[in-house]
């Protein structure tokens, strides 16, 4: 493979980093409300989440044929740019990791791709009314209809049960979410494992590893199914937590109707080719279903921090992207292996910050909230 | 930039409806298994009907889930 050159082994290294984080910031879509209710184990959950998303990488056979869906013009991208984009991307995930918010990891894709594409080819690059229809449309309207969904079958699920002995009626709704949280997990490897294939396999093909028009490779395809799957499985529990404890208390009836939701709407989009965000939707049905519940408790301070992430997801990671696309532009491999370099650092950092009140499967039910400084402020720790 | 408005509304429709629909025949089911066994402990009888009801609902819940894994699946169109 004399094609494969030392940059296009960074960008699918890297491609395979962002995958990894992909997963593990989405395992909460999936499992954050089982979790939070109990109808499955901590380790349980991450475990058949880890497994339903390898299968799904490797059940869909339509990989993404364009890098961005169309936000960039894909002739003008280079692979030192989806270098750059990637980086943005990683780092804003492991930024909103740290806090423990649901962000979704397409909209730090595509913002680092957008930042990176803009500096490295000038703005003319950037499909704009693109990113309207693609981006800010489904964010806006994805979460509203999940949580109009999720809101109205809370509501009938409680009257309907209302007379029904307690704890059949919590046992019976527990096992239901265990069905409609596989699925969730199910759609999520089809959909985002695919979105890396796709990148590596267009940086193979633009550097003349492959010929056109030609497949993923077996290697790329188990490569982006173990890495979004190893994610998975790790699992970002710091999310889980917002998402299970943190917006509002959740109850085995209201879990189920919100994975429902989620599951519905997904697919639906997914079926008639509307782009959307997991995380958008998910949370969208984990808020219905607080509001659903009479005299349930929404944390609408947690709710607004994690829509104002959503607001600055894409332009985060497309200013990161671009810094890189900058460095990358102008220092060729050395500045390649810089940026490399410093975000491998601040990652490192990101993670080391977060032993300091660390969120795991044996702690992830106990609390609501996710702080960077440990818990007694008796001494002021400083976020970094 | 052209808006599908129609594909919107569709989305909307159908995810609010399968969305109802499911959970509350799931919560009849839930209905019809605690009357089941709220029978059985409380007079050793059985409430056959309860059992029916939960059979019935949960069946078509099962039935909606295959159809997700349909649609998920590619190799399956």
């Amino acid at each position: 493979m004399d094609h494969i050159t030392f940059l296009v082994a960074v960008v699918v290294v890297t491609a395979l980093a962002f995958d990894f984080t992909n997963g593990f910031h989405d395992t909460a879509n999936a499992m954050a409300t089982s979790i939070a209710t109990g109808a499955l184990k901590p380790r349980t959950a991450v475990l058949v989440s880890g497994v339903l998303n390898i299968v799904g990488a490797f059940l869909s056979t339509e990989v993404a044929k364009t890098i961005s869906g169309g936000i960039v013009d894909d002739t003008l991208v280079s692979p030192g740019m989806i270098f750059a984009g990637l980086v943005g991307a990683i780092l804003w995930n492991l930024l909103t990791w740290l806090v423990g918010l649901p962000s979704s990891s397409s909209h730090a894709l595509f913002g680092g791709l957008i930042g990176a594409v803009w500096v490295g080819a000038g703005s003319n690059g950037v499909h704009f009314d693109k990113v309207v229809e693609k981006v800010l449309i489904p964010a806006v309207a994805s979460p509203v209809v999940a949580g109009v969904a999720a809101l109205i079958a809370t509501y009938l699920a409680y009257k309907l049960t209302a007379r029904g002995r307690k704890d059949s009626v919590t046992k019976g709704f527990r096992l239901g979410q265990i069905a409609s949280a596989s699925l969730v997990s199910l759609a999520h490897g089809t959909n985002d494992a695919q979105k890396t294939m796709g990148i590596i396999t267009l940086t193979l093909i633009s550097a003349g590893a492959l010929g056109h028009d030609a497949g993923p490779p077996v290697w790329v395809i188990a490569s982006a199914g173990l890495a979004i799957g190893l994610g998975t499985y790790l699992g970002g529990w710091r999310i889980i937590r917002t998402m299970g404890k943190g917006l509002t208390e959740i109850q085995s009836p209201q879990g189920f109707a919100a994975e429902t939701a989620s599951t519905a709407v997904i697919l639906t989009s997914a079926h008639l080719g509307f782009a959307l965000s997991t995380t958008q939707v998910a949370s969208g049905s984990i808020l219905g279903a607080g509001l659903g519940r009479r005299l349930a408790e929404v944390r609408w301070g947690v709710a607004g921090r994690m829509v104002a992430a959503w607001l600055i997801t894409l332009p985060s990671a497309a200013l990161v992207g671009g810094i890189s696309a900058a460095a990358v532009k102008h220092g060729g491999n050395f500045g390649t292996v810089v940026v490399a370099l410093i975000g491998a650092a601040v990652a490192a950092g990101i993670v080391v910050v977060s032993r300091r009140n660390p969120v795991h499967a044996n702690n992830v039910n106990d609390h609501h909230e996710v702080a960077v400084r440990t818990a007694p402020p008796a001494h002021v720790g400083t976020a970094a | 930039m052209s808006l599908d408005w129609n594909a919107l509304g569709q989305v909307t429709a159908v995810s609010i409806g399968v969305t109802v629909a499911v959970v509350v025949v799931f919560a009849l089911g839930v209905l019809g298994l605690a009357r089941f066994e709220g029978a059985r402990e409380d007079g050793g009888g059985t409430s056959s009907l309860g059992l029916a009801q939960a059979g019935l609902c949960f069946l078509a819940c099962a039935a909606v889930v295959a159809y997700g894994i349909y649609l998920i699946v590619p190799q399956f169109h």
